[in-house]
C-alpha cells in the first residue's frame, strides 16, 4: 500500500537512488545565474507595475454595484476632473474600481458623489483613498531596513546554531537569490507592485530561510555524526542529507503553497481582495524558488565552501584512496566538477 | 483519537503524554476562562475586534516632514499622539485609535462614517506662535465697535496710512484698512472653519480665543512653539520660600526662544499701559490660548505667565503650551475610507481563501499520511482553537484589530503550522525505516525532530519580529498575525502532536503497522518489524541487493549499518561489513 512518494522517500532515504544536487552544482549554477541576470534585466525591459501607493493618487471603489461597468465611472471622472486620467477596473462580480492622479479634497468629495449617482448605489458604498507620492517610497525604505537587518540577525543566529558561518553565508546567498527572482517574476508577470506584494516578498525571507534551516540540519547531523569515519566523501554526504530530506522539502512546500494557491485563486478575481492576491503571488513564488534553491544552491554552495577546508581535503582524499583500493567504480560516486 | 486507558505499570512516554496533554488542557481552559471573564466582567467579546478594512471606517497615515538627515524621536512622536488623541476626543469621536508605526508614522484610525470637521482637526498640523497683540475687542461687539475699547490711539491712525513699512512685530501700521475691515467684521464663531483663522508668519493675522469671547489682532509670529523647551505649572514662591497660593505657568525658552523673547519682552514692557499693545499671545492651531501682558523685562528665556489661573488651568495651559504644537509638522500621507460593504465582502473572501486551503492541506495531508494525518487536522484544529482565542483575547486586552492582512498571515500559517508536523512524521518514519519499533521511533524521531523544528521556528520568528518592528502599514498586522501562530504552532506541537503520537503507537492500529496508518514501516521498507520480529527487507530483490552490495556498502548510513547488522543476526541478510 505504499504511495509512490514513501517508495520514493525510502529509497533516497537509503541512497538507493539518488539525485546528484551536489555534483551538478555547475549546472544548478548556471540555471541560477541565468535566472537571476533574467530577473534583473526583467524590470528593465518591462518595468516594475507599481501600485497607486507607489505613484501617488486618488483611488475609488464602488461595492454592491449591479452593473458592474466601466463607462459610468469614466464619465463621472471626466465630469469631475477633466484633466484626471482614469483607471477603471472591474473588481470581482460587483465592483467598480477607479484610479486617479491624486485629487483635491474638494473634488475627491464631489467624485465621491457623482460615482454613487453613476451606479445608483449609496454614497457609503463608495471606499475612497487618497495616498501621498511619498507612501510607497516609505513603505520600501522600511521594506529594505527591514530586509537587512533580518538578514543580518538570520546570519549571525544561524551562524552560532550550526556552529559555522559558512552555512549562514549559503543560506543568506540562496536567500538573495530567491528575492531577486521572485521579484523578476514580478516584473514579468506585471502584476501591480504594492506594499501587499512587499509583504509577500519579505515573507519569503522566513520561508526560504525555513526551508533551508530544516535541510541543513540534516545536513550538520549527517556530516557531524559520521565524523572522521564517515566512509563518504563531503560532498557526498551532503548530497545524501538533501537527497533524505527532499520528500520532506516536497511535502512542506506543497502543504505552504497550497493556501496560498487557494488566497490566489479566490483574491485574484473570484471575489477581489486585492490585499489577498497581492500577498500570495509573491508568496507562491517564492515558496517554490526558495524550495528550489535550498536543494539545487544552499547544499552545493555549502558543500563547495566547506571542501577546501584542508581537514576535509584530507577526510575525502582517504576515502576516495580506500574505495579506489576497494576497486569500486568512481564513475558511480558523486563528482565534483 | 485514542484515550489513554489507565494500565499499571505504565511506560514513562505514555505518562509523559498524559502530563503534556493536561498542560495543554490546562492552558486552553486558561485562554478560555479569561476570554470569558473579558466578556462577563469587561468589555470582551468572543470575535476578535476587526480592522477597518474589514469594518469600514477611515484611515489617515501621518507622516512627519522631516529636513534631510533629520530623525522623530520616540518623545516625539508619543507627544504627537497624545496631542492628535486629544483633538480626536473632543470631537467626540469613540472608538479612535492612534498610533505609531514604524518609528515614525502615526496612524489615525475610525470606524464608521468620519465628519469632515473631525478630519480637519486631525490632519491639520498645529502650529503654536507668539504673536503680540495689536487690537484686541470683545468677540460679541457687531461692526464696529466704539472707542471706549482699550485700543490705543495711534492704533486707528497708522491704519489710515498703510503706506509707511512696520518696523517692528508690534508697529501698529501693520494694520491696513483692510485689515481693520476684517477685524472689525471678524466672526468668532466662524472660527473653526480651516481658512478663517490662518496667517503666514510674518503676516498679521486676526482671530479669537478658544472660548471664542476675545477677538484679537496679532502681528507677525516672533517666537514659534518649537523653541520653547518646557512649560510647567506652579505656584508663585515668596521669598521665605512659602507658597502664595497664586498659580502661574512657567516657561523655559531655548537659546534661539531665549533671544527673540527678550527681544519682544523689552518692547512690549516698554509699552506697558499700552493695553493690549503690552500682551503677547500664545496662538494654538490659529486660536489664542493666552494673552498675557508684560509685566517685566525677562531676558533669561524664563518667562512666569500668571493671572487668575487655578490649579488646573494653569496645568491646561502648561501641557497646552508644552505639547499643544506638535513637536514636529505632519502631512497627510495616505487617507483611506473604506465602505462597511467591501469590508465584509474582504472578509469573507480572506475567510473562504482560509477555508478552501485547510480542506486543500487536509486532503493533501490525509494522501500522504493516512491515519496519520489526522492527528495533523487534529494539530491544526488546536493551533486553531488556541489562535483564536489569544487573537480575541489580545484584541480586548491590547486592542489589536484583525486586518485583511492579518488574515492573509492566518491563512499561510496554515501551511506553515503543518510544516512542523511533517518534519516530525519524516523523522519517525526516518527513524523507522532505521528500523526502531514504533515507540522507540516516536522518541527518538522527536528528539531530532524537535531540534529542527525549533531552530526553523525560530528563523520564521526572527523575520515576524523583525519585520513587526521595522515595516509599515498592513506589514505589521501580517508579521503579528504569522509570528503567532508560529508561536502557538511550536507549543500545540510539544503538547499536542508529539503526545498524541506517543499515545497512539501504543495502540494496535499503529503498532502493527497497518497499511493506511502512515507508518507501516513495511512501506517504509524497514528491516526491522513489530516487537523483535525480525524481518527481510522487501523492497529491494536479493538480486538486487546483490548486484548493487557493493556500492551500497560505500553508501550506507549509520542507519544501513545497524540495519544490516540486524539482518546478519537473523542470518537472512548479506552485505556485512568487509
Amino acid at each position: 500500500m505504499a504511495n509512490r512518494l514513501t517508495t520514493f522517500g525510502n529509497d533516497l532515504y537509503t541512497g538507493k537512488r539518488s539525485f546528484n544536487f551536489v555534483g551538478g552544482r555547475r549546472k544548478w549554477y548556471t540555471i541560477a545565474a541565468v535566472l537571476i541576470i533574467l530577473s534583473l534585466l526583467m524590470p528593465f525591459a518591462r518595468g516594475f507595475n507599481f501600485g497607486i501607493e507607489f505613484r501617488g493618487g486618488s483611488q475609488f471603489q464602488i461595492s454592491g454595484v449591479e452593473n458592474a461597468i466601466q463607462q459610468p465611472a469614466v464619465d463621472a471622472v471626466a465630469e469631475v476632473a477633466p484633466d484626471a486620467v482614469a483607471r477603471v477596473t472591474i473588481v470581482g462580480e460587483d465592483g467598480v474600481r477607479v484610479q486617479t492622479d491624486q485629487l483635491e479634497q474638494a473634488e475627491s468629495r464631489e467624485l465621491t458623489t457623482a460615482l454613487a449617482d453613476a451606479y445608483g448605489v449609496p454614497e457609503s458604498e463608495v471606499t475612497s483613498s487618497f495616498i501621498g507620492a511619498t507612501w510607497g517610497a516609505d513603505v520600501t525604505r522600511q521594506a529594505l531596513l527591514g530586509l537587512l537587518v533580518f538578514l543580518l540577525l538570520a546570519a549571525i543566529v544561524m551562524a552560532l546554531y550550526f556552529r559555522t558561518w559558512k552555512m549562514s553565508l549559503a543560506a543568506i546567498l540562496s536567500l538573495l537569490g530567491d528575492l531577486i527572482v521572485t521579484a523578476g517574476v514580478y516584473a514579468a508577470v506585471g502584476f501591480e507592485v504594492t506594499p501587499a506584494a512587499m509583504i509577500g516578498i519579505l515573507t519569503i525571507l522566513s520561508y526560504s530561510l525555513y526551508d533551508t534551516v530544516v535541510v541543513f540540519d540534516k545536513i550538520r547531523e549527517n556530516t557531524s555524526e559520521e565524523g572522521e569515519e564517515s566512509r563518504r566523501t563531503f560532498p557526498e554526504a551532503v548530497n545524501l542529507a538533501v537527497n533524505q530530506t527532499l520528500v520532506r522539502s516536497i511535502n512542506t512546500s506543497v502543504v505552504a503553497a497550497l493556501p496560498v494557491a487557494a488566497i490566489l485563486f479566490i483574491g485574484a478575481g473570484v471575489l477581489g481582495a486585492d490585499t489577498l492576491r497581492d500577498i500570495s503571488l509573491a508568496l507562491l513564488i517564492g515558496i517554490i524558488v526558495g524550495t528550489w534553491s535550498t536543494v539545487f544552491i544552499a547544499a552545493p554552495l555549502y558543500s563547495q565552501l566547506r571542501e577546501g577546508e584542508p581537514a576535509i581535503k584530507r577526510h575525502d582524499q582517504k576515502v576516495l584512496k580506500e574505495r579506489e583500493r576497494a576497486g569500486g567504480s568512481a564513475a558511480e560516486a558523486v563528482t565534483v566538477g | 483519537m485514542a484515550a489513554p486507558t489507565k494500565r499499571s505499570s505504565r511506560p514513562t512516554p505514555v505518562r509523559k503524554a498524559v502530563r503534556s496533554l493536561t498542560w495543554l488542557g490546562v492552558l486552553i481552559v486558561a485562554l478560555f476562562g479569561i476570554n470569558a471573564a473579558g466578556v462577563i466582567w469587561g468589555d470582551g467579546s468572543w470575535t476578535p475586534k476587526l480592522a477597518l478594512d474589514l469594518e469600514g471606517g477611515t484611515q489617515i497615515i501621518l507622516a512627519p516632514q522631516l529636513a534631510e538627515g533629520e530623525t522623530v524621536t520616540q518623545e516625539q512622536l508619543t507627544q504627537a499622539v497624545s496631542i492628535i488623541r486629544q483633538r480626536v476626543d473632543a470631537s467626540g469621536v469613540s472608538e479612535a485609535e492612534i498610533n505609531t508605526q514604524g518609528g515614525e508614522n502615526i496612524v489615525v484610525a475610525i470606524p464608521g462614517e468620519l465628519d469632515e470637521q473631525t478630519r480637519n482637526r486631525i490632519e491639520s498640523s498645529a502650529k503654536l506662535e507668539l504673536r503680540p497683540v495689536l487690537l484686541a475687542d470683545a468677540a460679541t461687539n457687531q461692526a464696529i465697535t466704539p472707542s471706549d475699547e482699550p485700543v490705543d490711539g495711534e492704533a486707528d491712525e497708522p491704519a489710515a496710512t498703510p503706506t509707511v513699512e512696520p518696523t517692528d512685530a508690534s508697529d501698529p501700521n501693520w494694520v491696513t484698512p483692510a485689515l481693520q475691515e476684517e477685524f472689525d467684521t471678524f466672526d468668532c464663531s466662524t472660527l473653526d472653519d480651516t481658512e478663517a483663522n490662518v496667517a503666514p508668519s510674518d503676516e498679521p493675522l486676526v482671530t479669537c480665543d478658544s472660548s471664542r469671547t476675545i477677538k484679537y489682532l496679532l502681528g507677525p509670529v516672533e517666537v514659534s512653539g518649537e523653541d520653547i523647551v518646557d512649560a510647567t505649572n506652579g505656584m508663585v514662591q515668596t521669598q521665605t520660600g512659602g507658597v502664595t497660593g497664586q498659580w502661574v505657568v512657567n516657561i523655559v525658552f531655548n537659546d534661539r526662544g531665549t533671544e527673540a523673547f527678550s527681544e519682544v519682552s523689552q518692547r512690549l514692557f516698554a509699552m506697558n499701559g499700552q493695553t493690549p499693545r503690552d500682551q503677547f499671545a500664545f496662538v494654538l492651531d490659529g486660536a489664542v490660548l493666552s494673552a498675557p501682558q508684560m509685566n517685566a523685562v525677562i531676558t533669561d528665556g524664563r518667562p512666569q505667565i500668571s493671572g487668575g489661573f487655578d490649579q488646573e488651568s494653569s496645568k491646561a495651559l502648561a501641557d497646552q503650551l508644552k505639547f499643544g504644537a506638535l513637536p514636529i509638522s505632519f502631512e497627510v500621507q495616505s487617507s483611506e475610507t473604506i465602505s462597511a460593504t467591501l469590508g465584509t465582502s474582504q472578509l469573507q473572501s480572506g475567510l473562504i481563501a482560509g477555508l478552501i486551503g485547510l480542506i486543500l492541506v487536509v486532503i493533501y495531508t490525509l494522501f500522504q499520511y493516512r491515519a496519520l494525518g489526522s492527528v495533523t487536522i487534529a494539530s491544526l484544529v488546536i493551533v486553531g482553537i488556541v489562535t483564536y482565542l489569544t487573537i480575541t483575547i489580545l484584541s480586548w486586552r491590547e486592542g489589536y484589530r484583525l486586518s485583511l492582512a492579518g488574515i492573509a498571515g492566518l491563512i499561510v500559517a496554515i501551511g506553515f503550522t503543518a510544516d512542523s508536523f511533517i518534519v516530525y512524521f519524516e523523522r519517525v518514519r526516518d527513524e523507522l525505516r532505521d528500523g526502531r519499533a514504533l515507540v522507540g521511533a516516536v522518541e527518538a524521531g522527536w528528539k531530532r525532530a524537535l531540534r529542527t523544528i525549533l531552530s526553523s521556528k525560530g528563523m520564521n520568528l526572527l523575520a515576524a519580529v523583525v519585520l513587526f518592528i521595522l515595516a509599515v502599514g498592513s506589514v505589521r498586522g501580517f508579521a503579528f498575525t504569522l509570528g503567532l501562530t508560529t508561536v502557538i504552532d511550536v507549543i500545540v506541537v510539544i503538547l499536542f502532536t508529539h503526545p498524541m503520537l506517543q499515545l497512539l503507537a501504543q495502540t494496535r492500529f499503529y503498532s502493527s503497522g497497518h497499511p493506511w496508518s502512515g507508518l507501516d514501516p513495511q512501506a517504509l521498507g524497514a528491516v526491522y518489524r513489530g516487537r523483535a520480529e525480525f524481518r527481510k527487507p522487501v523492497a529491494a530483490s536479493s538480486k538486487k541487493i546483490a548486484s548493487s552490495s557493493r556500492e551500497a556498502q560505500k553508501r550506507q548510513t549509520i542507519a544501513e549499518r545497524k540495519a544490516a547488522q540486524a539482518e546478519a543476526t537473523v542470518g537472512a541478510g548479506e552485505g556485512k561489513e568487509s
